[in-house]
């Protein structure tokens, strides 16, 4: 079984991001960037499938200008066996990167892609789903557990209040939570063979797909902060504080 | 302009969460229907044709939609949402599932977590864990919009009588089944709509001291909450994470006990009305963002506070 999973390069995520005084973006000058933590446990995910057995081979793909190849690496080290990098100029939307994703399926044919739920710069959390629509995949989002069973995969998923359990048809879609796994460090060895492993360069009309931008960025801006309040010195003060000042408990 | 609004609920109650997404429905100016999809959950159309302001409640059920599975929900809001400019869900868990799925069928993006309705094509949203609020303007003549439902006070339940309809499209696209689930049962508001929330983090040390916040809870009529921290030790179950990655909430009162205050976790509470820290390391970030900061230990506080309460 050929996996396919997806990893994008995001600012670190101990960056603190800010925004550009002039509001036209944010401030990315010089700061760190990783591979998307979700798309980390999307890694580590497919590579124990093959460690177990079930998967053949893994092929990390990334979307993105060349800079991105460096993430490709970073999972290829992780275990993944070959590289693909979808050349576009900078970030697309999540749709396109959905579309980009069903060429490379088309090409790959893989049986179970794994993502991230969400990248932690957008925040958007569609890639995955937008890719099962159009594919017509089944997807298990927000996993937490995964096991391949037969021509079926059954996906534990984090939902409110609790946990579901879907079956889905292969191929299939599963989008990783954070319980997934515990992603592991890249050794130096591993980092060395990284960079001898395939990398593939497509471009988007290799794919069949024309990059089209729906939503434009306005502007940008820092929330509003919150004041820092009051230290009270003791747990008497705090509940009378509550009761008459804030008046949130009576 | 027209609205369809997607109705959260478990087949037998309509969810507060829909109340707000109406909200930010008619924030947009457009007339609101509502779609239930589900089985047997006639209830659910019928409180949701209680809501002040509806044009009409289409209601799809059937055995397809029970679970709510993306795979058929997603064929079923496409195709009703055709007649449509806009379709609107609460970025529950259950949305955010099935939402992307309808605008790629529709060949449209999604603007996810919307927090404010700026006109009819732009709105704003959080990027970056909250770090940062973008402006964005849609292209798309129909456009498909989840949103962050603490940014919105809920629209009245009662007052209005919608025409309800029955929709007879059934969808299974065949490529996914139902399993089960293992929802957590308790005594306890929800996390996401409580109006008092009590979130204990590392500082707890492990989670039988979470007992030491049930007690509150309880004075308090509280939903108890977690740092991610405190979930990734073990000491509770995931589900109670409130986080840029967890639930985002924004009740009245938000006390947080032995957090830290990592952005992750400011990012999901931030919005709250009144935030108490009670941490024993005033050099603590979650003080920075408190209205009321106790430097206590909070073996000593819990008990204490639960005493006078």
């Amino acid at each position: 079984m050929k996996v396919l999973v997806a990893v994008k390069r995001v600012v670190d995520y101990n960056v603190k991001v800010r925004a550009k005084a002039d509001g036209s973006d944010v401030d990315l000058n010089n700061v760190k960037m990783s591979i998307n933590p979700f798309c980390e446990i999307a890694v580590e995910e497919a590579v124990r499938l093959k460690e177990a057995g079930t998967a053949t081979e893994v092929i990390a793909v990334s979307v993105g200008d060349k800079s991105c190849q460096e993430q490709i690496r970073t999972a290829l080290a992780l275990g993944a066996d070959r590289g693909i990098q979808v050349e576009t100029d900078g970030n697309v939307e999540p749709l396109v990167v959905a579309k980009l994703l069903k060429g490379v399926c088309d090409k790959e044919q893989p049986q179970l892609v794994i993502l991230g739920k969400q990248s932690i710069d957008g925040d958007n959390n569609q890639t995955g789903q937008m890719l099962g629509a159009l594919a017509n995949m089944g997807q298990g989002t927000f996993a937490s557990e995964v096991v391949i069973d037969g021509d079926k995969v059954n996906v534990t998923r984090e939902i409110d209040g609790g946990l579901q359990t879907v079956r889905l048809n292969l191929p299939a879609v599963v989008t990783t939570d954070l319980r997934l796994n515990e992603p592991r460090y890249a050794s130096l060895p591993n980092i060395m063979k990284a960079k001898k492993k395939p990398l593939d360069v497509y471009s988007p009309e290799d794919l069949g797909v024309t990059v089209t931008s729906h939503i434009s960025q306005v502007k940008v801006e820092p929330p509003a902060e919150r004041q820092a309040g009051i230290k009270v010195e003791d747990v008497d003060l705090l509940v009378d504080q509550l009761k008459n000042e804030a008046k949130v408990i009576s | 302009m027209s609205t369809l609004v997607i109705a959260e609920h478990d087949n037998s109650a309509l969810k507060g969460a829909t109340l707000n997404t109406v909200a930010a429905a008619q924030a947009m100016g457009a007339d609101v229907d509502i779609l239930v999809a589900g089985a047997d959950c006639a209830a659910v159309g019928d409180a949701a044709a209680a809501i002040p302001g509806i044009g009409k409640v289409l209601v799809a059920d059937n055995a397809a939609y029970e679970h709510q599975l993306a795979e058929n929900v997603s064929l079923l809001i496409a195709e009703v949402g055709a007649h449509y400019d806009n379709i609107i869900a609460p970025a529950t868990a259950n949305c955010k599932n099935f939402m992307p799925r309808v605008a790629a069928l529709l060949d449209v993006a999604q603007i996810s977590e919307i927090t404010s309705v700026e006109s009819a094509d732009t709105f704003q949203r959080p990027i970056y864990a909250g770090n940062v609020i973008a402006t964005v303007q849609s292209a798309d003549a129909k456009k498909v919009i989840t949103v962050r439902t603490t940014a919105y006070d809920a629209v009245p339940a009662e007052g209005g009588s919608a025409s309800v309809e029955a929709i007879g499209a059934v969808h299974d696209a065949g490529i996914s089944a139902f399993v089960g689930e293992e929802v957590a049962v308790s005594d306890r508001p929800e996390l996401t709509s409580a109006s008092v929330v009590v979130s204990g983090g590392r500082g707890m040390q492990n989670g039988e001291n979470f007992k030491l916040l049930d007690g509150i809870a309880d004075k308090l009529g509280a939903a108890i909450g977690a740092s991610r921290a405190a979930v990734d030790a073990g000491f509770v179950p995931n589900d109670m994470q409130v986080g840029q990655t967890g639930k985002i909430v924004a009740p009245d009162l938000y006390i947080a006990v032995g957090i830290s205050g990592a952005i992750q976790h400011l990012a999901g509470m931030k919005d709250s009305k009144v935030i108490v820290a009670i941490n024993k390391d005033e050099d603590a970030p979650i003080f920075q963002v408190a209205d009321y900061g106790l430097v206590a230990d909070l073996f000593d506080a819990l008990p204490e506070l639960e005493a006078k309460l």
